[in-house]
């Protein structure tokens, strides 16, 4: 006689069906948690695997735009900086925060198709791909963060209590990132010509947003307008923190980049998570 | 009944796929022109309202899969088969929740582990070491799980010494022996494996056979694609047939492999020596095997040998490659099954040709092999990619089979495949 055993034990049922949305994505998501680390730490040691300076490679950069920045608003257009705040500073207190969002930008619209060769052969919540490369420009932002530290001692300058308030801008730059970097990524998959768009973004954003000069010397009426822009929220958070009392954040454009990096952040998750069941037949 | 693991009820996948409409020939500049900016006005005008823009002008939709259903019971080991484009890596991919089905559905139950590649994610700048968490997390290991299976890994694999080497150092045969070790430490409840044995050499391969028959009699469920009948028949009990997205037959396996390989062996008895490929199993427009033919030492189109004459395969290919270089492989399969002798250009021979190529001569032989008909597939690899399969692609038949002066014919495959040199002394 064969012994048929019962099994007692819950085994989770899985239903296929088309157009079947998942009832526990978010959980599956958390669920893959340890993917997304595993693929974070990929993105990291990659990059610095094949490089002569490696991480310098990170401080060099934001640094140079940095000086460059102060030589042609401070000196030659004597543009007035925050309070008494010295130029380079300002200028640097924007240069992390924009970096840190034109990275994770960059780096989460390629990201499903540099790892085409995932998609098609392994089930995993697709948003762990996007997610995990904003971790690698969030170390790129740690190792810029020391030249900023190295200013702050050259210049005297000590920072104040809005300093510990950091983390939340920084979650917030992250953030604004993801929501537009989520819809590239996924149009990317499908029309491939988005991928040029990014560049063209990210180097037009630069002059477009408040890194090189002060958001004041915008003029008072415009500067709602010009908050529509969510990195300028990000930027004079980041200012606001750093300089402290010399650069007071304007509350109602604030708000308003606030809003505009939660309508996209909604806007690049819904579209994602419905493009997301075809990519695999895209890619 | 209650044991039912995967149950599938009616599934569909449809893909569309544009043509290019028949345009004439452009002549002069301003008609290219023109029929650029008319393509570019249609695609802006389906943009704009929202309709998927589909390359090409006319659609056509197709269906890899049909109103496939079936049920698995828990702990059976089933083997899909089939020709090319029959859908069954479509019906792989839908239930390892890769693509999302059109139709129908599926019901499973317990965790699903499938593996359609071997070394999925592997990142050639990373070590042996770190390519082991990295594509055990990604395959559905925990961390944990990985550190307590490392060592087996790695002696499956025998690759301890390189372990902290760059994979990109690695020669193709380490590659694969370490991406299967890793897959083959999965401990799911059901296991969907694509044809992923087709790589590595013998010894290896068996290792790998051996090690997929105890995870079949560990009580796993096992769904296996292969085009390697030998391997389904000793690991699988029952068996599939797709056909054209199609479920053709089910049941035990001995009784559906030869019902498919008495069809496919019909398919060239019409011109025995020559073989045009059906258009409809051609993938895409990549490099593709279009035409073979076999013929004797003398160039001359023959399909029947005898024991210890050399068969040449001349093969044309289609389609493009963008760059790079490619190597070419035979696989030869007996009445059984059971695959008597592969090639491949740049494994065994180091020779990659060009993507210009666009005809190899193929010497095969002397043929050291007993009397019977044998099948031969041919396939394109690309760096780690098949870029192109052509199953059963041609035949030919080894009539006679007396190697030694003093035998009489050998009979076919039930005494052995092939015959070794051999030589009878009595040492006194």
């Amino acid at each position: 006689m064969t012994e048929s055993f019962s099994t007692n034990i819950q085994e989770p049922v899985l239903i296929i069906e088309p157009g079947r949305t998942e009832k526990n994505y978010w959980a599956d998501l958390w669920r893959y948690r340890e993917l997304f680390l595993i693929l974070a730490w990929r993105d990291i040691s990659v990059r610095y695997k094949q490089t002569i300076i490696g991480i310098l490679w990170a401080i060099i950069r934001p640094f140079l735009t940095m000086v460059v920045f102060t030589a042609i608003f401070g000196r030659i257009a004597k543009l007035p900086s925050d309070g008494n705040a010295p130029y380079a500073l300002m200028v640097f207190a924007a240069m992390l925060p924009w970096s840190l969002f034109s990275n994770a930008l960059s780096e989460s619209s390629n990201s499903l198709i540099s790892n085409a060769n995932l998609i098609g052969k392994v089930y995993f919540p697709r948003l762990i791909i996007p997610a995990a490369t904003l971790v690698t420009a969030f170390i790129d932002f740690l190792i810029s963060f020391i030249i900023l530290i190295g200013m702050m001692i050259y210049y005297q300058f000590a920072p104040g209590w809005h300093m510990l308030l950091l983390p939340c801008f920084i979650i917030l730059a992250l953030l604004a990132s993801l929501g537009p970097g989520l819809w590239i990524t996924a149009l990317n998959v499908k029309y491939r010509d988005f991928r040029y768009i990014i560049p063209f973004v990210v180097q037009f954003g630069l002059y477009v947003s408040p890194v090189g000069f002060s958001s004041k010397i915008v003029p008072e009426q415009w500067r709602l307008l010009y908050s529509l822009n969510p990195v300028v929220g990000v930027i004079d958070g980041f200012r606001w923190c750093i300089l402290g009392g010399n650069s007071p954040i304007y509350m109602p454009g604030f708000l308003l980049s606030l809003a505009i990096i939660a309508l996209f952040l909604y806007l690049g998750v819904t579209h994602f998570r419905k493009m997301e069941k075809f990519f695999a037949d895209l890619i | 009944m209650s044991d039912i693991v995967i149950q599938a009820e009616t599934l569909g996948k449809m893909y569309t796929i544009g043509h290019q409409a028949e345009n004439g020939r452009y002549v002069a500049l301003r008609d290219v022109l023109m029929q650029n900016a008319r393509t570019l006005w249609s695609k802006t005008k389906d943009l704009a309202t929202g309709k998927p823009i589909i390359q090409g002008d006319t659609m056509e939709e197709m269906w890899a899969l049909k109103e496939v259903s079936f049920e698995i019971r828990r702990g059976e080991a089933v083997g899909i088969i089939g020709r090319n484009g029959a859908g069954k890596s479509t019906l792989l991919k839908i239930l390892s929740r890769i693509t999302e089905p059109s139709t129908g559905r599926v019901t499973i139950k317990g965790r699903v582990a499938s593996l359609l590649e071997v070394g999925t994610g592997f990142h050639p700048e990373l070590s042996g070491r770190e390519n082991i968490y990295l594509n055990g997390t990604i395959l559905g290991m925990t961390r944990v799980e990985i550190k307590h299976k490392f060592d087996e890994i790695v002696a499956f694999a025998e690759v301890d010494k390189y372990l902290d080497t760059p994979v990109k150092r690695y020669s193709s045969g380490m590659y694969v022996r370490l991406a299967f070790a890793v897959a083959a430490h999965l401990e799911p409840e059901i296991l969907v494996v694509d044809e992923v044995l087709a790589v590595g050499d013998a010894a290896f391969q068996k290792k790998c056979l051996s090690k997929m028959g105890d995870v079949a009699m560990g009580g796993k469920t096992v769904l296996f694609v292969s085009h390697n009948m030998g391997a389904i028949r000793s690991l699988c009990g029952n068996a599939m047939w797709l056909d054209n997205g199609y479920m053709l037959k089910a049941g035990r396996t001995n009784e559906i492999i030869s019902e498919y390989e008495e069809s496919v062996t019909g398919l060239f008895t019409e011109s025995p020596c020559v073989a045009v490929r059906d258009p409809a199993y051609i993938k895409g427009s990549g490099l593709h095997f279009s035409h073979a033919e076999v013929l004797d030492s003398e160039e001359v189109h023959a399909d029947r040998f005898i024991y210890g004459q050399v068969l040449v395969l001349n093969v044309s290919l289609g389609g493009q490659m963008m760059g790079g270089v490619f190597s070419g492989e035979f696989y030869i399969y007996n009445e059984l099954g059971i695959l008597v002798s592969v090639g491949a250009s740049g494994p065994y021979h180091g020779e990659y040709f060009s993507s210009k190529v666009r005809r190899l001569r193929i010497e095969i032989g002397p043929l050291t092999i007993t009397s019977g008909r044998y099948r031969i597939s041919l396939s394109l690899m690309a760096g780690h990619e098949r870029v192109d399969t052509w199953e059963n692609a041609i035949a030919f038949t080894v009539t006679e089979c007396q190697p030694f002066l003093m035998s009489w014919e050998i009979p076919s495959y039930r005494e052995g495949v092939c015959i070794l040199k051999q030589s009878f002394h009595a040492i006194d």
